[in-house]
């Protein structure tokens, strides 16, 4: 029997991803943004407990080192502002382990940029006019959204999401179709609203229209900068066309001191819950201690917008070759 | 029985839920970018035939339910329960009313069908696709009339009703198809 070897996508899409990566290229040399590229192969890699990494060996006899295919091009691109490059993107394959499904591909495409001296509001005018410009050919969004996490959490389940009250959770659980979510989240907040989130808001979100929702519970957030007028918020965007999650940003958090206790706690989580031991990216404090300038920045899943331009149902249709014949 | 993770539920893997046996339809990953893995299942209850959605954390794991589909053929009905027999064993199960469901209406004596067993219990009978019955009672049509529009309904020989042309008279053999209830064709004795 022959293999199919043939890819998941059609030419067509080889073409409408062609067209798409020029047209970003575009858009940011208009900007002068600078483009630039960094390493997939690193010695380090983030500790966020959600992202599981690909390991392999680099072998130098007689010495052996460990290597991480990078979850995200963030600290090296990190490293690069903090000496003064001015602001740049990337357009870089990503690696996340496990993750496989309509929307996911372990390995996939991300744009991330960062914009020196823009505030998080500065960097959604910015990103709605990317999005919007790349949608007009197609199939035009009819709309740019912004609200605040809590307004549109409190609109669609009528719950707090900054103060957790575990009864009123579980309430809304049990008569809204979701009994699970009780033994599933127990008393993690931030599970919750995971579970929450992803089933009863984000279908909803973006119909035919960007939706950027801003100001997330300080509990769902590892690098975002806590809100200087309110704790209990970061300064993170997430964006979302016709429910589909596309894009996260934050306004970056440059203080070494605070990431090195973000990355304590996240290492402290990986033990807890017995996954593969990680070392801090020391390189990275070392960059924030010598200065990072105030910045924001965004990655967007452009497999996703692939599939949103070309009104695919899953990853696999906008891959070359997808992880199933990769 | 293995038990199996949520990254091996496919579609049609028999799997036990809340001490039920029940069948993966659909199964979605769900992971915010940066938050926690989840997979969005579809699930039928194969005794009761209900759909639930149902969502687990990723990693977690069901145990394989042991189910079987037969092909068995209907014996009869003796009023209260309904026989049918293994072709290749010659084994017999009975099925009360609640288990035939729907089927019963197109289970005809003789007829093969499927049979789902649970640890070789019957939990549900699948009639075949095409099953060919006798009319025993639908109105007089007009005998010309072979256009097929309109319609009329027909009672059969199981105790189904079904839409057929106004041209098919009472004692003739039609085809259906019990996926739909709809009338396929007049069958040539």
């Amino acid at each position: 029997m022959q293999s199919a070897w043939q890819p998941s996508c059609s030419i067509e899409t080889l073409h409408l991803r062609a067209r798409l990566l020029a047209k970003i290229r575009a858009f940011f040399l208009e900007k002068a943004v600078l483009e630039v590229e960094t390493p997939l192969l690193s010695h380090t890699i983030g500790t966020d407990p959600s992202l599981a990494f690909f390991a392999t060996s680099y072998d130098l006899p007689p010495f052996q080192h460990r290597l991480f295919l990078q979850t995200s091009p963030e600290f090296a691109m990190k490293r690069l502002l903090a000496v003064g490059c001015g602001s740049i993107y990337q357009i870089a394959k990503a690696f996340r382990n496990g993750e496989s499904g309509r929307f996911h591909n372990p390995e996939f495409t991300l744009l991330e940029w960062y914009r020196i001296g823009f505030t998080l509001s500065d960097l959604m005018d910015e990103v709605a006019e990317l999005i919007v410009s790349l949608f007009a050919d197609y199939q035009p969004l009819v709309s740019v959204e912004r609200c605040s996490y809590q307004a549109i959490f409190q609109q669609y389940t009528g719950l707090d999401a900054l103060v957790f009250c575990y009864a009123d959770y579980c309430a809304y659980a049990l008569a809204n179709e979701l009994p699970e979510a009780v033994a599933l989240c127990e008393h993690d907040h931030a599970l919750w609203l995971d579970v929450l989130f992803s089933h009863k808001v984000q279908p909803y979100l973006g119909d035919n229209a960007l939706c950027m929702i801003y100001g997330y519970p300080a509990c769902q957030s590892s690098l975002a900068r806590l809100n200087a007028d309110n704790p209990l918020v970061t300064d993170r965007v997430e964006l979302f066309i016709n429910g589909i999650e596309l894009g996260n940003g934050f306004y970056e958090l440059t203080d070494a001191i605070e990431q090195n206790q973000r990355f304590d706690a996240e290492i402290a989580i990986r033990q807890q819950r017995n996954l593969p031991e990680v070392l801090k990216d020391d390189r990275l404090i070392a960059a924030l201690n010598a200065g990072l300038p105030e910045c924001s920045g965004i990655a967007i899943g452009l497999d996703r917008l692939l599939m949103l331009l070309s009104k695919t149902a899953s990853i696999d249709e906008v891959l070359s070759f997808s992880i199933h014949s990769a | 029985m293995a038990s199996y993770s949520t990254s091996e539920f496919k579609a049609g893997l028999k799997v036990m839920l809340d001490n039920d046996p029940c069948a993966i339809i659909e199964n979605e990953f769900v992971k915010p970018g940066k938050g926690q893995a989840f997979n969005r299942v579809k699930i039928r209850n194969l005794k009761t035939g209900r759909v639930i959605e149902r969502t687990f954390k990723s990693g977690e794991s069901l145990e394989g339910a042991d189910v079987v589909e037969m092909e068995m053929q209907y014996l009869y009905n003796d009023g209260e329960f309904r026989h049918f027999m293994n072709n290749e064993t010659f084994e017999q199960y009975q099925c009360d009313e609640k288990i035939v469901g729907d089927a019963g209406k197109w289970l005809k004596d003789q007829d093969a069908c499927t049979v789902m067993l649970w640890n070789d219990a019957p939990i549900g009978v699948t009639p075949a696709n095409f099953v060919e019955l006798k009319i025993v009672e639908t109105d007089p049509g007009v005998r010309g009339d072979t256009s097929g529009g309109g319609g009329k309904p027909a009672k059969l020989e199981t105790g189904a009703v079904v839409r057929v042309p106004l041209f098919v008279q009472t004692e003739e053999m039609i085809k259906v198809d019990t996926r739909t209830g709809e009338y396929i064709s007049r069958v040539k004795e």
